[in-house]
């Protein structure tokens, strides 16, 4: 009975997306202000019915309701109740619904905070999220009901994918689809600007706070994304440039330009079309993310179950949006003014390369994750792009995006003067060049090139990020601190946040260049009582026995790891088989640590009790997610600014002259 | 007016990509036929992995069905794949032959080690002389070859329990049977 009320649900928030599109965008059009006024309540109607259905899936599932289908292939009665609530998003379905849920959300949210908003805008903007809503739903019920029943009822269900039962993977969907989803609110806004012709700064500081929410989540669900493969896979790598992983960096790095960009169009009423399409962009690289994952055109470890007529729908679905959005762009953008002057010495073009240097390595992912369908699709059949040339495209680009990165910031908008940015970056500049040649020293690169190159890139954005500080704060007559604090808790949220990320970057790049140069791995044969030596820890195996957990059986070694004579970790790698049958699952012991993580990974059983194992020594592998987290922290400071607030919008606002940096 | 037309450009962009995106949609990648499928195995040596003193060449593709698995230290997939080949390689109807490819020599054979060696022999291919010969485009890639060299299907993407049980199992015992 639940799960029909849930199908029922969704049936009526088609019903309500399809009045949440139609009603208050007419009136937009038409003048109609009743009609406007019904997209709020439209958009809180939406969640409400959304939220029903997607709460039946989940009484479904914890009362392992194997009489639906999709709770019998995704669940089983042993799986341990916090996985059958993640579960009810471990397939396509579920994780539809979930997409679905979220998208209710972000509309719920922006009708409860555009108070300040002109109600054609607002009409607007739920408008469009009603047409996306639509096309979101009308994929589930036509294509993948999760609701669907089975019969006869299988006394069992199949379980859960054993990857998949992990609490970092139980909120990483959650996450990523925030952000995914996120963005939708930026494309919805764009649309929203070209339909009414009016593109200004206001729309710019309207979207910006959205789009930086979005991005927060999306750098969060990545960053879990490689917890996860880190811990989780037993190999120890961090990103693998797989097809799925590819489809959310995409609008990542389409976000990244994206949040950019609205500074320069919110500060300077500048690159108003470019930034109208970044936002398109970045929405409409996240769904075809999800056409990617789902059509069964690219093969993946992630891939979900895959069909070629689900691909065939949401291709259509791309067409209809990504199509109808970039025809209405190209139809509306030439009118727009491209106001906002700017020398070549300026922050606008440290922005613009920012901008580039993003736009060209979001091509290049989306080439080599297309490779293999372009080389099939002219018969070349014979090249391959893989880890390697991935790993090539970024290294070739990274360094000249931290360059400039150093730069922008201390940047005057619209024309500095070459002399005042030297005079004030050069101290920055030559302390990181003291880096540089510290850290060739053969002590500390192990004679690599790119670990120097590594750490002065990271050393440069600390130092010119401090000095753009001293120099914001120079002028406060007050005890540097307090000036600090007062700045903080004033006007300066959103440059604290963007400092916050910046340094973010510095650390993670830290993270990515120790981590790739200096780990160790040994893969060893070991039998109980051997002892190994690495990277100055000795590692003792004491042996391996069985263990049982809720829904595996799984084999447990033991070991114990010292520095000099003291013991400092306990380590219990296993290697689980799951009761609902797969693949066996390795489970890695880390001891982690702020410089290093030592990681032991169990392989197979050879004999008398010995066992084939791999030992890692992982230096600053934390910095990479430390990084990513401090950006997101930057990220969600930058939100929280008073203007976003309190603004009083005037569809003109004025520009500042100097502007609060940004 | 000439200025307006840039910006039609991303919608052409968007309509070659939805083109090739059909394409791929019409052939679906776990199915689509290789080329060389009904043919016979192209020429080739390489040396082996585990012993670069020896080499395997097409003639020790024939006289027993074979698993030809494309495979690499850096795929990630490979990896979910090798705990199935591990158990396939129990079975004496068919040997399983590994292509290494675009791999380094002592990061594979940690895997090796790690995970163990579910392979007969394997290829050392770093350079994609021989993948190239059997288009191969990615990893893992497994092709079924008969007795006679003949390859007779390709398989994209990890093999797990349900790919075998659904397709290649079947494949090879029809193999078997043929005299």
């Amino acid at each position: 009975m639940i799960p029909e009320l849930g199908h029922l649900a969704l049936i009526l928030a088609l019903l309500l997306a399809v009045a949440q599109a139609a009603f208050p965008l007419a009136g937009s059009l038409s003048g109609n202000r009743p009609w406007m006024t019904m997209a709020r309540p439209l958009a809180y109607g939406q969640l409400v019915f959304i939220a029903i259905a997607f709460l039946a899936l989940v009484e479904a599932f914890l009362t392992s309701d194997f009489s639906v289908l999709y709770v019998a292939q995704h669940s089983n009665s042993l799986l341990p109740g916090i996985y059958k609530i993640s579960a009810v998003w471990g397939g396509h379905e579920g994780s539809l619904l979930l997409w679905a849920l979220m998208m209710a959300g972000w509309g719920a949210a922006v009708a409860l905070f555009s108070r300040n908003l002109p109600l054609p805008v607002v009409a607007r903007v739920i408008g469009v999220m009603g047409l996306v809503a639509i096309g979101f739903l009308l994929f589930m019920l036509l294509t993948s009901n999760p609701f669907e029943r089975l019969f006869p009822v299988p006394p069992e269900g199949r379980d859960l994918n054993p990857l998949l039962q992990d609490p970092g993977l139980a909120i990483h969907p959650p996450m990523l689809y925030m952000g995914y989803v996120g963005f939708s609110v930026a494309f919805a806004f764009a649309i929203a600007a070209l339909i009414g012709g009016k593109l200004d700064a206001a729309w710019a500081r309207w979207s910006r706070p959205w789009t930086t929410v979005a991005w927060v989540f999306l750098t969060i669900g990545i960053a879990l994304g490689s917890w996860w493969a880190y811990y989780e896979l037993g190999w120890g790598g961090w990103w693998f440039w797989d097809p799925v992983e590819n489809a959310s960096l995409m609008p990542w790095l389409v976000g990244t330009a994206l949040i950019h960009s609205l500074a320069v169009t919110e500060k300077r009423a500048a690159f108003k079309s470019w930034t109208v399409l970044l936002a398109i962009s970045a929405f409409s690289l996240s769904l075809l993310g999800t056409f990617l994952v789902r059509s069964g055109v690219l093969t993946s470890v992630h891939a979900f179950a895959t069909d070629p007529e689900r691909g065939l729908f949401i291709l259509i679905f791309l067409c209809i949006v990504i199509g109808g959005s970039l025809a209405l762009y190209a139809w509306r953008a030439p009118d727009v003014s491209e106001g906002g002057r700017f020398d070549l010495v300026s922050r606008e073009s440290a922005l613009i390369l920012n901008n580039l240097i993003f736009v060209a390595f979001t091509v290049l992912v989306l080439f080599g994750t297309l490779a293999p369908l372009i080389y099939e699709a002219f018969n070349l059949g014979k090249i391959s792009v893989g880890f390697p040339w991935f790993n090539k495209m970024f290294v070739a680009l990274a360094p000249f995006l931290a360059l400039i990165l150093g730069i922008g910031p201390a940047a005057r908008w619209k024309r500095d003067e070459p002399w005042r940015l030297t005079k004030m970056l050069w101290l920055a500049f030559a302390l990181s060049i003291g880096v540089l040649v510290l850290s060739s020293l053969p002590a500390s690169s192990g004679n690599d090139f790119w670990v120097p190159i590594g750490i002065a890139l990271a050393a440069w954005l600390l130092f010119s990020h401090l000095t753009i500080l001293r120099e914001r704060l120079k002028h406060k007559k007050r005890p540097t601190w307090e000036a600090l604090k007062a700045d903080f808790s004033g006007n300066g949220r959103s440059f604290y946040g963007m400092v916050v990320a910046h340094l973010g970057v510095a650390v993670f790049i830290v993270g990515v260049t120790m981590v790739s140069n200096h780990q160790l791995e040994k893969d060893l044969r070991m039998s109980p009582g051997d002892s190994h030596e690495m990277a100055g820890y000795r590692f003792e195996f004491l042996g391996a026995q069985k263990v049982n957990g809720p829904n595996y059986r799984a084999d447990e070694g033991h070991f114990r790891v010292y520095r000099g004579d003291r013991q400092i970790a306990d380590l219990h790698p296993q290697k689980r088989s799951y009761l609902g049958g797969g693949m066996p699952m390795t489970e890695a012991a880390i001891d982690a640590g702020f410089f290093r993580d030592i990681y032991v990974s169990l392989g197979e059983a050879v004999g008398d009790g010995d066992w084939a194992l791999r030992l890692y020594y992982k230096p600053y592998v934390r910095w990479i997610w430390l990084g990513a987290a401090l950006m997101a922290l930057g990220g969600a400071i930058a939100v929280t600014d008073r203007r976003y607030r309190t603004a009083r919008v005037h569809s003109s606002a004025p520009v500042p002259a100097d502007g609060v940096r940004a | 007016m000439a200025k307006s037309w840039r910006f039609l450009i991303p919608l052409v962009v968007f309509g070659a990509l939805v083109v090739l995106l059909l394409i791929g949609l019409g052939k679906d990648p776990r199915k689509v036929p290789s080329p060389l499928i009904g043919k016979s195995i192209p020429e080739f040596s390489l040396p082996e992995l585990t012993d670069t003193g020896r080499t395997l060449a097409d003639d020790d593709l024939r006289g027993q069905i074979s698993l030809v698995n494309v495979w690499a230290s850096w795929c990630s997939s490979c990896r979910q794949e090798h705990q199935a080949l591990m158990v396939l390689s129990e079975d004496p109807d068919f040997q399983i032959v590994g292509l290494n490819w675009k791999d380094d020599a002592q990061d594979a054979l940690g895997v090796l080690r790690m995970t163990g060696n579910p392979y007969d022999r394997i290829g050392y291919d770093p350079d994609n002389d021989v993948g190239i010969e059997w288009g191969v485009y990615g990893a893992p890639e497994t092709f079924v070859v008969d007795r006679e060299g003949i390859i007779r299907y390709k398989h994209i993407g990890p093999i797990d329990r349900k790919v075998w049980e659904e397709t290649l199992q079947p494949l090879v015992a029809q193999l078997k049977a043929e005299r």
